[in-house]
């Protein structure tokens, strides 16, 4: 009879119905989910791939390089199924299984672009750098200033108490440093500097009169314990997942924090094909999803909707949910969804060796090595005619063994047991400016296995940033020549796009719905109830490595979305 | 891998309890489990000998001393599993055809083939191949490939100080550091850090 069909339908409808939705697990959709959940709300989050559960699915992490059958090192059939992950340097015999086959997950690169992606619960929260820098209004002020781009909606000011509010949580170590390009964060203890890097510090401050500082990288690894989580120890494995919780991910701090107030659903294997659109209250309603295993469709509901796929899952996302109001792709009256693809510029920068310190070793391998805030454009003293923006580096010095030698036998044995030569390397990481021609859009004719349209990827580097990466490589050399190392080379690999995999923008924040996605609270300009906090949200992508941003706005859009919630706003 | 369970069902967490969690997550495991013995490699490129004849290039190459050498550290059969695996094709062909050149340059240079000669014998002959071989790679072209005493020299190097005993033996290994330091003493003869 008909009315028992509707009666299931609305049955099934009521058992899909959650208060919010999140779509993805890294680190912007934990945070999300995390907030949500402990503000009350029945929240369903959505993961395209398999769970991983904390410290249980860290597998073989706890083996020594021995007990690995190729002592940790990549095969021939790894390169052939991720031709693309395979380069990633955290890529490994263990990690690889946080990384996805290339050839299941294909996409289009019109230009090179290298996307490395993790699909599983965490995301590449299990798998990230961990570098946490805040932003400054240097960064948020410079599309005003220099015209790239559109304005951020924001300032330092409305972000600055969310990344207070988030940094004690994520257990981001790092020293206090009163720079105001950089500015300090509620940080845990800062890692400890090596002879050689605390030298070539104390040289550098001496010898540039600009300012200019080397400083201990900030990291989210927990130097102390953060409530039951960690400490780190140092054995610098963290991309294969840490049994003792000794760095922030997804699995280890905000999926657990939302699962404790009882609020939390996470369905693994759920690839959203779409948001549904409702025309008469010009929402969101909820989220059609493809079981990646059973290929069956499914449907969610929810008040309000969070998409925390990835900068390019959400824009994937967006592009796919078309409908009358919408024929462009959900929340796309501006015409900007895909466009402004960023990443940063890396991979160039030099290294040298340090004569001194043969008495002097280390002990334990830290996960994190020195930073060297920006320096350029900060002021009119350092204000460059070449290019626009600046860089920062990452870097550190060690002392390290030679792995190969000349001859045979005993004397080439024991030519390789000691410890040769201190040497230091640093390397930049560089803005990059936002351009509505580095797009992404959908191909519609080549799908995946599961039907949904592939992403054609359309992004280079430019002028600006060739220009910039000159800059990067000359004052790397030039600051370790000032700092007294010898037989200094300089490097430039020059990778595509992507592969720093900092990829932002494409949904981008903006003051004007006419210009941009997003409104100054990452809520969409166009569909109410829909906020996006990942890296698409991005108006600019200043030089700093972004996670600790999302992190932040990520919790400050929640605070926003359950008060319009309950003012009736949305 | 049986991800046949997984196929046929949803997999829920409600509140942190996986449903089906232990059908789903065997799929995620990776491929290659620890062998703990380096045993491995295909039977189509290596026959039974080749771990005894590598691990004897490798002992010569790196010998027991007052630590291990290459033998005990089961790097002939670390060589196998890395070519295999790891190498691609043409590189594999330019070691297969390396370990037979080897032995012609024994018998030519000794009258005894390589695992009937003696300590010394060996050491002799791949003293002068890695001669050849250090000669070869400073003249070559960079697209030629690489002597194929260089790939066994450098497999045994990365073999044994990544073995058991190359870490910990000849090398100084700490699995679990527990913290950093950046500025402790060393006096030479210390041993280097593996890893």
């Amino acid at each position: 009879m008909p009315g028992d069909s509707l009666n299931i339908n609305n049955k099934a409808t009521a058992q899909n119905t959650y208060d919010a939705i999140v779509v993805g697990s890294g680190i912007s959709g934990g945070w999300a989910a995390k907030e949500l959940c402990e503000k009350g709300l029945k929240t369903l989050v959505l993961e395209r791939g398999k769970n991983v559960e904390h410290v249980k699915d860290y597998t073989d992490t706890t083996l020594n390089p021995w007990e690995l059958k190729h002592h940790n090192n990549i095969t021939q059939q790894n390169k052939k199924d991720s031709p693309i992950q395979s380069k990633c340097y955290a890529y490994n015999e263990v990690s690889k299984h946080f990384f996805v086959n290339d050839l299941e997950h294909p996409y289009n690169q019109k230009k090179p672009f290298d996307w490395i992606r993790g699909y599983h619960v965490g995301g590449r929260s299990l798998l990230w750098g961990r570098q946490c820098y805040r932003w400054s209004d240097l960064d948020f002020e410079a599309n005003a200033k220099d015209g790239y781009g559109v304005d951020w909606p924001i300032r330092y000011k409305d972000i600055a108490p969310w990344y207070d509010y988030v940094e004690p949580f994520a257990g981001i170590s790092g020293s206090r440093e009163g720079l105001p390009q950089l500015p300090d964060g509620k940080f845990l203890p800062p890692m400890e500097m090596n002879c050689v890097e605390k030298t070539v510090a104390e040289r550098i401050k001496k010898n540039f009169t600009d300012g200019r500082t080397m400083i201990i990288g900030r990291v989210a690894n927990h130097t102390v314990k953060v409530g039951d989580r960690g400490p780190c120890n140092f054995r610098n494995k963290c991309a294969e997942g840490c049994p003792f919780g000794g760095y922030f991910s997804s699995n280890s701090a905000t999926l657990p924090a939302a699962k404790k107030t009882g609020n939390l659903t996470i369905r693994p294997f759920s690839i959203v094909a779409e948001v549904l659109y409702d025309k008469d209250s010009k929402k969101a309603k909820g989220i059609r999803i493809i079981d990646a295993e059973t290929m069956k469709t499914e449907e969610y509901f929810a008040k309000i909707i969070f998409l925390n796929a990835s900068t390019l899952g959400t824009t994937a996302i967006l592009l796919n949910s078309v409908s009358d109001a919408f024929p462009d792709g959900l929340g796309n009256s501006s015409g900007q969804v895909g466009l402004n693809l960023m990443d940063h510029h890396y991979g160039v920068g030099a290294r040298g060796t340090f004569d001194g310190f043969e008495d002097k070793y280390f002990y334990g391998r830290r996960p994190n090595g020195i930073y060297i805030p920006r320096f350029r454009n900060i002021n009119e003293k350092s204000k460059r005619t070449d290019y626009v923006r600046g860089f920062g580096y990452q870097g550190g010095a060690s002392r390290g063994r030679q792995s190969f030698g000349d001859g045979i036998g005993e004397a080439l044995k024991d030519s390789l047991l000691e410890p040769g030569a201190w040497s230091m390397a640093i390397g930049s990481w560089g803005e990059h400016l936002p351009y509505a021609e580095n797009k992404v859009t959908l191909d519609k004719e080549k799908k995946d296995k599961w039907g949904l349209p592939t992403l054609d990827i359309d992004c280079e580097f430019k002028d600006n940033e060739m220009a910039m990466r000159k800059d990067m490589m000359n004052s790397a050399a030039e600051m370790l020549e000032k700092a007294g190392l010898k037989d200094i080379q300089t490097y430039d690999s020059m990778p595509a796009p992507g592969f720093c995999i900092h990829e932002m923008g494409t949904a981008r924040m903006g003051r004007d719905p006419k210009t941009s996605v997003l409104n100054g609270y990452n809520q969409m300009h166009d569909v109410k109830n829909v906020y996006i906090t990942d890296g698409a949200c991005m108006t600019s992508s200043a030089c700093q490595n972004p996670s600790v941003t999302y992190m932040a706005l990520t919790a400050r859009a929640a605070d926003h979305a359950v008060s319009e919630l309950r003012k009736g706003n949305i | 891998m049986n991800r046949r369970d997984a196929l046929s069902r949803v997999a829920l967490i409600l509140g942190g309890t996986v449903i089906g969690a232990n059908a789903f997550l065997e799929g995620c495991k990776p491929a290659d489990k620890k062998t703990g013995d380096g045993q491995g490699g295909s039977p189509s490129l290596f026959a039974d000998t080749d771990a005894a004849y590598l691990d004897e290039i490798a002992e010569t190459i790196i010998p027991a001393t007052d630590t291990p050498g290459a033998k005990a550290a089961k790097v002939g059969a670390f060589m196998i599993v890395m070519v295999t695996d790891c190498y691609p094709e043409a590189e594999q062909k330019v070691f297969l055809e390396g370990m037979k050149q080897l032995e012609e340059a024994s018998r030519k240079k000794s009258g005894k083939s390589f695992m009937e000669s003696d300590a010394d014998q060996r050491k002799a002959l791949l003293i002068d191949i890695d001669k050849e071989a250090k000669d070869y790679m400073a003249s070559k072209k960079k697209e030629d490939p690489k002597h194929y005493f260089r790939m066994m020299k450098e497999l045994t190097l990365l073999g044994y100080f990544t073995s058991e005993p190359g870490a910990t033996q000849a090398l100084r290994y700490v699995q679990v550091p527990g913290k950093y330091e950046g500025c402790v003493p060393y006096k030479k003869g210390d041993r280097a850090w593996a890893s």
